[in-house]
């Protein structure tokens, strides 16, 4: 691809993705949502990281990883639990990476 | 504007900015390899942060480069980053109405900065900001930081052209920070339903091309999340 083309396709694909981001806020106080479609959208936080978080945690090189060897599911499982009881981002995160760090140094002695 | 009402403000921004500190963690290596790879795929450093810059956007630019390496024609690419990016304008319709009364110059600088990050984090932090003005300048206040780490990221991963060492599974921040938010995301049965099938959908949808595994997972827990819900379903109830 020739540099001007290249640009060009930049350029094409940022118009497409602004383009996305802003159809909805920009007509937002103009254009009153159907009910069903505002019920549907409530769900789209749950849905959509569900669906960013499991495939992260169950898949890596396009292969299904199951337990006991996925350690990413049980560090995961782990940090679950602690979100659940604490509400708590920052602590998730550190017990979540301490899990999967230390599963993986304990590995080597298996 | 009064002092107090600017005073209030900063506040409510620095309180974004707070409370985004641990997901910049996991932006800071994306945006390093997003830069590495642009070399890789004979990008120059300018093309790369210009990229960035327009694009803002991780998965889609992942995605060009793939096929940019591939020889692949500028439709091709146009295609995916739609196809990639589709969940940004369901992010967009959910998020709307809380700046139903805001500037259409500022709603267009909150699309532009519009991520995964941002819109599930602003959710969560809105429950709390009653006034549009305060919801806005908490986003700019979440929303710019990533925005900065994205762009520095990429820009340093370019022209260091370094990997980060892969024993230190920074990746893992990410999925461990949705986590977090997914939990108090999930309020009943209904959410819980769209969280399960969502997630297990995405899943089973994985080998799908141009992102459309995550797509496929939103809008089948959205149905459940539905179906769940439906007012005749309770009345069956006890």
């Amino acid at each position: 691809m020739s540099t001007t083309a290249l640009w060009l396709t930049l350029v094409g694909a940022a118009l497409i993705t602004f383009l996305l981001r802003w159809s909805f806020i920009a007509l937002s106080g103009v254009l009153e949502l159907p009910a069903p479609l505002r019920r549907a959208l409530q769900f789209v936080p749950a849905a959509v990281l569900a669906a960013i978080i499991l495939p992260a945690v169950l898949i890596s090189d396009n292969e299904l990883q199951l337990p006991p060897e996925n350690w990413r599911l049980l560090a995961a499982a782990l940090a679950g639990l602690v979100a659940w009881r604490t509400h708590n981002i920052v602590l998730t995160l550190i017990v979540g990476m301490a899990a999967l760090w230390g599963l993986t140094a304990l590995q080597v002695y298996f | 504007m009064h002092e107090q009402g600017r005073n209030s403000l900063w506040r409510d921004f620095t309180a974004g900015t707070t409370a985004v500190v641990p997901v910049l963690l996991g932006v800071v290596p994306y945006a390093l390899i997003a830069g590495v790879i642009a070399i890789q795929v004979g990008l120059t450093p300018v093309q790369a942060s210009g990229m960035s810059l327009l694009l803002f956007a991780g998965a889609s630019q992942f995605a060009a480069m793939q096929l940019i390496n591939n020889g692949a024609p500028a439709l091709v690419i146009l295609v995916t980053v739609l196809f990639v990016n589709l969940r940004m304008a369901m992010y967009s319709a959910s998020i709307a109405p809380h700046f139903a009364t805001t500037r259409q110059t500022t709603r267009a600088l909150i699309s532009y900065l519009l991520t995964d990050q941002a819109y599930m984090f602003s959710l969560y932090g809105f429950e709390q900001l009653a006034p549009a003005r305060s919801r806005v300048a908490y986003y700019l206040g979440l929303a710019l930081p990533i925005w900065l780490v994205w762009q520095l990221g990429t820009m340093t991963g370019a022209v260091l052209g370094t990997e980060l060492p892969a024993g230190w599974a920074l990746d893992f921040t990410l999925p461990l920070i949705f986590l977090a938010l997914l939990v108090p995301s999930i309020r009943d049965r209904a959410t819980l339903a769209a969280a399960i099938v969502g997630g297990c959908v995405a899943v089973a949808a994985q080998p799908l091309p141009w992102n459309l595994g995550l797509i496929a997972g939103a809008l089948a827990g959205i149905g459940a999340g539905m179906l769940c819900s439906a007012p005749a379903q309770h009345a069956t109830d006890s």
